[in-house]
């Protein structure tokens, strides 16, 4: 039985207009980070107690700064998709829940600005 | 005129924890304390770039009692969050929905995780010769 009404289900997107984008887009990166995050801890741990110079060294490998990237990118979107739903879930004043949101978006996308740039600093020899 | 009266559902503390629930709470704590760890990673990688000493100041941080606890507790938190994502795609692709398959997967998933910290902290302690 279906209980939407047939113009809801033309339209098929829900209270939010967005569908299914954030959960599928929640899914991906998921999918995405358990290689990405594997690789990195396997790294760490073998790295751990790296001096400065090592440490610069791994980063700056074609293959490691590519993979950093991709994680960086999936990290911070993941990241910041879990924390909405959390404050959509906990925040029940309208406006604290968008400045909140808000917040938490532009932080993720400055945390992920400064990484990639450190990363592309590093891989490039500056 | 709203009414106070209202009937309530039963509220979280009533219910007996049990090992599904506790696990669900336990993958959104894990979540929330991942992303505020990102802050380390950001702060490691942007000291990576900056230099030398701001370089060493991270890693003294890192390689103190707190530094060490903290990153004990995050390599935990990341280990859980991992096996148990994984166990949450299984159930969006439909399968382990059974109870019995619930507690199982969920006992997995938390030996999974304890059993992964623990390799790569020796794993960690090894690379570096030792304490």
């Amino acid at each position: 039985m279906n209980l939407r009404s047939p113009l809801a289900r033309v339209r098929g997107l829900g209270s939010a207009k967005e569908g299914v984008t954030h959960w599928w887009a929640q899914r991906m990166t998921a999918v995405a980070l358990v290689p990405l995050v594997i690789w990195f801890v396997a790294s760490v741990c073998a790295m751990a107690g790296a001096d400065y110079v090592t440490v610069r060294a791994w980063i700056a490998t074609p293959l490691v700064s590519i993979l950093l990237i991709l994680l960086t990118v999936a990290v911070f979107h993941h990241a910041q998709l879990g924390l909405q739903v959390v404050l959509e879930d906990y925040v029940h004043t309208e406006w604290r829940k968008i400045v909140a949101i808000g917040l938490v978006k532009f932080a993720a996308i400055a945390l992920s600005v400064a990484v990639i740039f450190s990363i592309v600093k590093i891989a490039l020899g500056a | 005129m709203a009414s106070h009266n209202r009937p309530l559902s039963p509220h979280l503390q009533v219910y007996k924890p049990q090992l599904t629930s506790v696990l669900s709470i336990l993958h959104r704590a894990t979540g929330i304390a991942l992303a505020v760890g990102t802050l380390l990673l950001v702060w490691w990688l942007v000291a990576a770039a900056t230099g030398e000493a701001a370089f060493a100041d991270v890693q003294a941080v890192i390689g103190s009692w707190i530094g060490r606890l903290l990153l004990l507790g995050w390599s935990f938190a990341l280990f859980y969050h991992l096996c148990n994502g994984i166990r949450h795609l299984f159930w969006d692709a439909g399968k382990g929905f059974e109870i019995e398959q619930a507690y199982m997967s969920g006992r997995i998933v938390v030996g999974a995780a304890v059993v992964l910290t623990i390799a790569a902290w020796v794993w960690g302690y090894a690379s570096m010769g030792g304490m």
